[in-house]
């Protein structure tokens, strides 16, 4: 810059914004009765969730989804993951991207528009407004009125419910992590760990604050996805879209009337500002596809409730696509391509994710056997010139009852397997039996005559068997000698 | 290179510019949004409190300790006496207990090999090798092969009073004559014995060997500590010299340099350097390498 310090030029803008303050007004129609219908479904999954049972068995918790962190288990109705199973977390989030990116190419930014939680709180913590006070114009004079005692009431009890279902939610959010009936009872008498509070109190501040007051500054500041949905739509992706072929010139009615009389252009927008005034986002549909546009379709309902009332055709703006518009400029009819290449990449690879997952899942082990050489001392050489290897051995019980393996190893004539953790049956087998729902390391030596010790190196075999299910797990290592 | 703009308005995006231009772009003009800029104060006057609460600045001799009195090194130690104190109230029932009775409780038994394991690794393995595994020079521990005993009661002896300590009664205490050095063998009788004792151990002996002299002179010089046999006498830490474990190597050079300037090891005693229940568990941790008897 060529500026000298301290020199203020008239061409420097701004460099902060204040705010701009958004009053959504309300509206009734097709995609508002939607955004109900997914809000209640949504927060009911969320707040009742925690209390759905699953019976599975005397010794683990009947909570039919809980992320048992002090236990390190994570419950799923009939699903049980065990930390080293955390890449099934994993494959849910790569399928999640994928269903993301299949949704944005089909219906543009439906999951901003109706199923992202910022979205469906700031809507519940907007109804709520509008019960306390008023709709856009009572909201907007009592924004501007100085701070008499009616404002301040309606203010503080607004804030009031909020918290209530900011704490609410904190609250229900603990639920997912202990048994819920449990800690709800301690939570009412103030027996529950710090822990919970903590947790409850850093959700109740989150929910708040980003439903009540930032809102759509957290969808224009703070969320990555605008940003990369912007790179990954194309012409042929439904958008929430002004038809500006139909509505350009925008005039009022009565100009409008009277240019359609003289035979000069006039669109179907009536610049009402409508659209604007019901956008929880405070943009101009009009402006076209931008970043400030959830696609939350109020507009559509507003716009359509102008046209019913006078008389032009509904959805002037509606799901359309940029192809669309070209096309229909040119003067050819409008056509919708759900089924194009990335739509078929994306749903292909959401089937090859989902199926190799679910093939994992239903195909896995009940129980499950890691063997760790002991890498100091590699082997000892005995006084009868044997040569023995020490392993820890893993075993890991994923059912609700004690259960029994039977261990053998493989690999030399006359290997003989010895442990202080385990039973050594006349055969030549270690038992070890497992508590329930959980691992057991034993130590195992194995101990080759000299005469069958041949390379540096063997490949050994070592197979656990459940006595109860016949399953059996085998893991191959090594067997090292001098 | 940039130059002053003309216009503080752009015309294709109707939006206000910075007035920077390089090479004909214009830098739009998109403001921050102002409660950003709040938010970053309020980052500021964090560090401000951090400033104040925490250790901060580096005085000329010293530093701004800050007003909670928090220090790493305070953290760490209360940590540690945290853990000695765990410690001492989970491995209480070790002090009194016979390790048979250790044996019996497994709960106590996997605190004491917890501890062993820990002890062993700051105070042994240095010598021993980690996990026991031993070295040229210095004892196996994980092979079934003992030069004091392998029972948990001998181990905790070696342990408490060492081998070949000055100064400790109950040491481990047993020369092996300098048979070579002192002139007790001349060097033929030493070469014989030599490959005796590899015969012993069933190893090949060298040609022309007289095997016979060497049986006469291990018989006179040798049996009285390893045994007519060879075998070994852990009460002496005499060696049993007819298995396939040699502490200092099994070549002819080897037996015979020891023979001549026997290196008589030596261990610490750690009677007075460790605590009597870190000696059980370590006795247990070594027993539980595999070897003990």
């Amino acid at each position: 810059m060529n500026i000298a310090p301290g020199e203020a030029t008239e061409d420097e803008g701004p460099l902060y914004a204040p705010a701009k303050k958004v009053f959504p007004q309300s509206v009734k129609g097709t995609f508002r009765s939607i955004k109900w219908t997914l809000l209640c479904f949504c927060l009911a999954v969320y707040y009742f969730l925690p209390f759905v049972r699953w019976d599975r068995g005397p010794n683990l918790p009947n909570q039919a989804v809980l992320a048992d962190m002090a236990n390190s288990r994570f419950y799923f109705f009939f699903i049980e993951l065990w930390p080293q199973e955390i890449y099934y977390f994993t494959g849910l989030l790569i399928l999640a991207a994928l269903a993301l990116f299949l949704s944005n190419a089909l219906y543009g930014r439906v999951w901003c528009g109706y199923f992202c939680p910022q979205t469906i709180w700031t809507d519940l913590f907007l109804w709520v407004e509008r019960r306390v006070e008023g709709d856009r114009r009572e909201r907007m004079k009592l924004d501007a009125a100085s701070w008499n005692a009616e404002k301040i009431g309606r203010r503080a009890l607004k804030h009031a419910i909020w918290l209530l279902i900011a704490w609410w939610t904190g609250g229900v959010w603990v639920l997912y992590f202990a048994d819920a009936p449990t800690l709800v009872r301690e939570l009412a008498t103030f027996q529950a760990p710090a822990t919970a509070w903590i947790w409850i109190g850093i959700f109740t501040f989150t929910t708040y604050v980003l439903a009540g007051l930032m809102r759509e500054q957290v969808c224009l500041y703070m969320c990555p996805w605008p940003r990369i949905q912007a790179a990954l739509t194309d012409p042929d992706a439904l958008n929430v879209t002004y038809r500006r072929d139909r509505g350009e010139p925008r005039m009022s009615l009565k100009e409008s009337k009277r240019a359609r009389v003289e035979g000069s252009p006039a669109g179907d927008c009536v610049d009402c500002f409508q659209c604007v005034a019901v956008c929880p986002t405070g943009v101009d549909i009009r402006d076209g596809s931008q970043l400030g546009c959830i696609q939350c379709g109020l507009c559509i309902d507003a716009c359509d409730g102008v046209m019913a009332k006078i008389g032009r055709r509904p959805r002037l703006i509606a799901y359309d696509t940029d192809e669309n518009s070209k096309r229909r400029m040119a003067g050819r009819s409008m056509a919708f391509r759900q089924v194009r290449s990335r739509t078929v990449l994306y749903a292909v690879l959401i089937a090859i994710v989902g199926g190799v997952m679910l093939y994992a899942l239903a195909t896995r082990a009940r129980f499950a056997m890691s063997v760790l050489h002991d890498n100091a001392p590699m082997f000892v050489r005995l006084s009868d010139g044997a040569v023995r290897n020490a392993y820890t051995i893993r075993l890991s019980n994923k059912w609700g009852v004690t259960r029994e393996f039977w261990m053998e190893a493989s690999g030399f004539a006359g290997i003989v397997a010895a442990s202080a953790d385990a039973d050594v049956t006349p055969d030549g087998r270690l038992h070890v039996s497992v508590e329930p729902d959980s691992t057991r390391a034993v130590r195992v030596f194995l101990t080759a005559p000299r005469a069958s010790v041949t390379g540096k190196s063997t490949t050994i075999l070592i197979q656990a068997t459940e006595a109860a299910s016949g399953e059996v797990v085998r893991v191959a290592d090594h067997f090292f000698a001098p | 290179m940039t130059t002053q703009g003309q216009s503080d308005f752009d015309p294709v995006s109707g939006r206000t510019t910075t007035g920077h231009e390089w090479d004909g772009i214009r830098e739009l003009n998109t403001p921050l949004p102002r409660w950003w800029l709040w938010t970053f104060y309020a980052t500021i006057l964090w560090s401000v409190a951090y400033w104040v609460a925490y250790p901060s600045w580096p005085l000329a001799t010293s530093f701004a300790g800050g007003a909670f009195g928090w220090t790493s090194r305070g953290a760490v130690s209360a940590e540690i006496d945290a853990l000695n104190e765990r410690r001492a109230s989970q491995g209480a029932g070790l002090a009194s207990a016979t390790f048979a009775a250790i044996a019996r409780d497994p709960k106590l038994m996997s605190i004491a090999l917890a501890q062993g394991r820990v002890a062993f690794a700051d105070n042994c393995a240095p010598c021993h090798g980690a996990g026991g595994g031993g070295g040229v020079n210095f004892p196996n521990l994980a092979d079934d092969d003992w030069l004091w005993g392998g029972t948990l009661e001998e181990i905790a002896a070696t342990i408490t009073n060492g081998v070949r300590v000055d100064g400790v009664k109950a040491t481990r205490l047993s020369l092996m004559p300098a048979f070579g050095k002192d002139n007790l063998l001349n060097a033929d009788e030493i070469l014989a014995v030599a490959n005796h004792v590899r015969s012993l151990a069933g190893l090949d002996t060298q040609k022309g060997a007289n095997l016979a002299l060497g049986a006469k002179t291990f018989g006179d010089a040798c049996a009285s500590c390893h045994g007519p046999g060879g075998k070994g006498n852990p009460m002496v830490g005499a060696p049993n010299l007819t298995d396939a474990i040699w502490l200092y190597g099994s070549e002819i050079p080897s037996i015979v340099a020891t023979i001549s300037n026997p290196r008589n090891g030596v261990m610490p005693a750690w009677g007075g350097r460790l605590d009597p229940v870190t000696i059980k568990s370590l006795a247990l941790y070594v027993h539980s390498l595999g070897g003990g008897k």
